[in-house]
């Protein structure tokens, strides 16, 4: 049975990572770009998942976090002309030591006070961006427009051209997958087993020898450091970054894709990037008048129906289907 | 029977020359056709500037009209219209959704100067008309670097001309204040009524003060504007902004001629906050007639306008400017259609627009639309008002152009 297992997973990993990779030549362009920006919220999200659901921390600021990556890929590379790959690590480390600034208050405020105050620097960040005498690197208002990368080589697959929302897309998929392994690497051992033992009951923790401090404001810091990459890989995506679109909504969607994918799940994230990637537009589909009332009607269905968010609806699946298989 | 196939060849080439010709008449690019004209637009619908969404409504129920009445040179229009909250990230995705996916023949009235910058270099990139923007920044009329956008509204520049052209006329001996909102669009405001007052601004411009939109209070502004012995003040700010200045002015008994942009000049949240009392005697600008104000509620221009609003928009506030906004923007973007006839190519499209010389019955008497290839500004005349303490008065010329 174990070993059956085994072999089916191989099986279907590998189908999966083949429709993954031709997965840019069935559609536009325009879809391949939405892809990309699944992918990018899905990195957002992941690393949200592993302050919020791992480590017990609320944040409603991670929209702040993922402006900085933002800004700091689109300054480095309006500014200084560097190549866009090499602004993913600056944005990390600089959103690394910004979370980690973040997370001594967090020591202090616990629960809905932490999710307070991360909610003021959401509110804060896109007039923080507007500053007068950051106005020359941030470009105020007008925000900053950037050229979008050009693939490194020329080929046509399936009749399609490989072109830069095509480049984009496997630059964004190998990012994330290597976002997705370091995140599950981390979490799955001594690490991951010392953040739960934090959320669930802090001081049995310390009392196991854990150090709180250490381990808070160190998880604040990767996890604000995985949202700024995503930033940052959001902002050569889109090509484009301005103060309005980091207000505070964005960082009340990434906590709603958190929850919607599940809670404490590593591939939860990517349906939760599906989710506010995709049901805006149904919203907007169906109703002109309310859009965001239809959006709103969808995450109550949502959460009604699966209440443990897509993974814990599959976990659940997967168990019923395995018992009736086995009994 | 032997002349058959020769008749039948002689017919087959006639038929190909006839369709031939047809062809030379009619040209299409990516979402025109024989039936219909695909139409993007962008609005929010949600999000923080979702009022304004009711521009893109009554666009839309505007096209119905047109539909119901045969279309344009008879091809249906086709208006996609979808929503981008404000959010500039989300307007790149729904431009590149119209142009890549529904391939629409060109976009139109897209909301905001944020959600538009976002856009501007993609829509030029790929040659796609990104048409009349709502957007008072003065950088929508840039043919030289941008031919496929252009604006529709008077610019923050021209308006602040009018004030000038006022000024000049009315006391050219003035001594001005000017407080600006310190970003792109008080910078704008000001640099058009430097202009506009061409060499004698260094004389009679006595102080300019800026406020940033993240202060509190622009009290001490106003008590240094007011020592700089100004006998004439230009308020360019935003409304919370703009009621305190109204209010500060009257307190510290500082009475200048007080000249207001238009982006302030609401009644309902500036001047009743500010006290009405305070406020008599402002000026302010204004180019589309307000479906509030008495004097205009007559005639035919009126009743086709109520007639529009009850048969394709029963359900909406006819007092909102917004609707009189989309009423009046999509009959420009009709005559844009009706000129071009038959040529529906993009490049036709942009040049029809710029060549635009035509008044809208809902735009004030005496306010038109012209454009040329190097004039990307529609509509530049305005006529001011001067409040009263409880509407908007309009009085005097027309100005601008």
């Amino acid at each position: 049975m174990k070993a059956l297992d085994r072999k089916w997973v191989w099986i279907w990993g590998a189908l999966l990572l083949v429709i993954l990779l031709i997965l840019p030549f069935l559609f536009k362009n325009y879809r391949v770009f939405q892809f990309n920006l699944v992918l990018v919220y899905a990195i957002a999200i992941l690393g949200l998942n592993v302050l919020t659901g791992f480590n017990g921390q609320f944040s409603l600021g991670h929209g702040a976090f993922y402006a900085f990556g933002a800004y700091t890929a689109a300054i480095l590379m309006d500014k200084l002309g560097v190549p866009y790959w090499a602004t993913l690590p600056a944005a990390f480390v600089f959103c690394f030591g910004f979370g980690i600034l973040m997370g001594f208050p967090a020591l202090r405020l616990a629960g809905h006070f932490l999710a307070l105050a991360t909610f003021a620097l959401a509110l804060a960040v896109p007039q923080l961006l507007k500053y007068k005498h950051i106005e020359h690197l941030t470009g105020g208002v007008q925000g900053i427009v950037l050229t979008k990368p050009e693939p490194p080589f020329s080929f046509r697959f399936l009749d399609q051209p490989f072109s830069s929302d095509r480049w984009l897309y496997y630059f964004t998929l190998a990012v994330a997958a290597l976002m997705f392994l370091l995140v599950w690497n981390l979490l799955r051992g001594r690490v991951g087993r010392a953040l739960i033992a934090v959320r669930d009951h802090p001081i049995a923790a310390t009392a196991m020898g854990i150090n709180l401090t250490l381990f808070k404001s160190m998880t604040f810091g990767v996890s604000a450091g995985i949202t700024g990459l995503a930033g940052a890989l959001g902002a050569i995506v889109v090509a484009f970054v301005s103060p309005d679109s980091f207000t505070v909504n964005l960082s009340i969607f990434l906590l709603v894709g958190v929850v919607v994918g599940g809670l404490a799940s590593i591939p939860g994230a990517i349906f939760g990037g599906i989710f506010i990637q995709f049901v805006p537009n149904i919203a907007d589909e169906i109703s002109k008048s309310a859009p965001a009332a239809i959006y709103g009607l969808v995450l109550i269905g949502f959460m009604y129906l699966l209440p443990m968010g897509v993974m814990g609806g599959l976990y659940k699946l997967w168990f019923r289907l395995r018992s009736k298989a086995s009994g | 029977m032997r002349l058959k196939p020769l008749t039948l060849a002689v017919a087959g080439l006639a038929s190909l020359l006839i369709s031939g010709a047809a062809l030379a008449q009619k040209k299409y690019d990516t979402g025109a056709s024989d039936k219909e004209i695909k139409i993007g637009g962008i609005s929010p619908y949600s999000g923080p500037a979702s009022a304004y969404g009711a521009i893109g409504k009554a666009i839309s129920a505007y096209m119905n009209k047109v539909n119901d009445e045969g279309g344009v040179n008879g091809r249906k229009l086709n208006f996609i219209s979808l929503d981008d909250g404000y959010n500039p990230a989300k307007t790149v995705e729904q431009a590149r959704k119209l142009v890549e996916e529904e391939e629409v023949l060109f976009v139109f009235n897209t909301l905001g100067t944020p959600p538009n910058s976002a856009i501007h270099k993609y829509m030029n990139s790929k040659k796609t008309p990104q048409l009349f923007v709502s957007t008072g920044a003065t950088k929508w009329g840039d043919p030289k670097n941008f031919p496929w956008t252009m604006g529709w509204q008077p610019s923050y520049q021209s308006e602040s001309k009018v004030f000038a052209a006022h000024i000049l006329e009315t006391k050219p001996n003035a001594k001005i204040a000017i407080l600006y909102q310190n970003d792109d669009y008080g910078k704008d405001y000001l640099k058009g009524f430097e202009d506009g007052l061409g060499d004698k601004a260094k004389s009679m411009i006595v102080s300019k003060i800026s406020y940033e939109v993240t202060d509190p209070t622009i009290d001490s502004q106003m008590v240094s504007l007011k020592g700089s012995g100004a006998d004439t003040f230009f308020n360019i700010t935003t409304p919370k902004f703009a009621a305190q200045a109204i209010k500060k002015a009257a307190e510290i008994g500082w009475k200048p001629t007080h000249y207001l942009n238009s982006v302030s000049a609401s009644v309902g949240s500036v001047m009743i906050p500010a006290g009405a009392e305070n406020g008599v005697g402002i000026f302010t600008a204004s180019y589309l007639k307000d479906p509030t104000d008495p004097q205009f509620q007559k005639g035919k221009e009126w009743d086709d306008f109520v007639a529009f609003m009850k048969k394709y928009m029963p359900n909406a506030d006819i007092k909102d400017v917004n609707h009189t906004f989309g009423y009046t923007v999509s009959q420009g973007l009709v005559q844009v259609l009706k000129q071009a006839g038959d040529n529906l190519t993009r490049e036709n499209i942009m040049k029809q627009a710029a060549s635009l010389d035509m008044t809208l019955p809902m735009l004030l008497p005496g306010v038109n639309v012209k454009t040329g290839p190097d004039d990307f500004y529609p509509i530049e005349r305005e006529q001011l008002a001067r409040f009263d303490g409880k509407t908007w008065v309009l009085f005097g010329k027309v100005y601008g152009r």
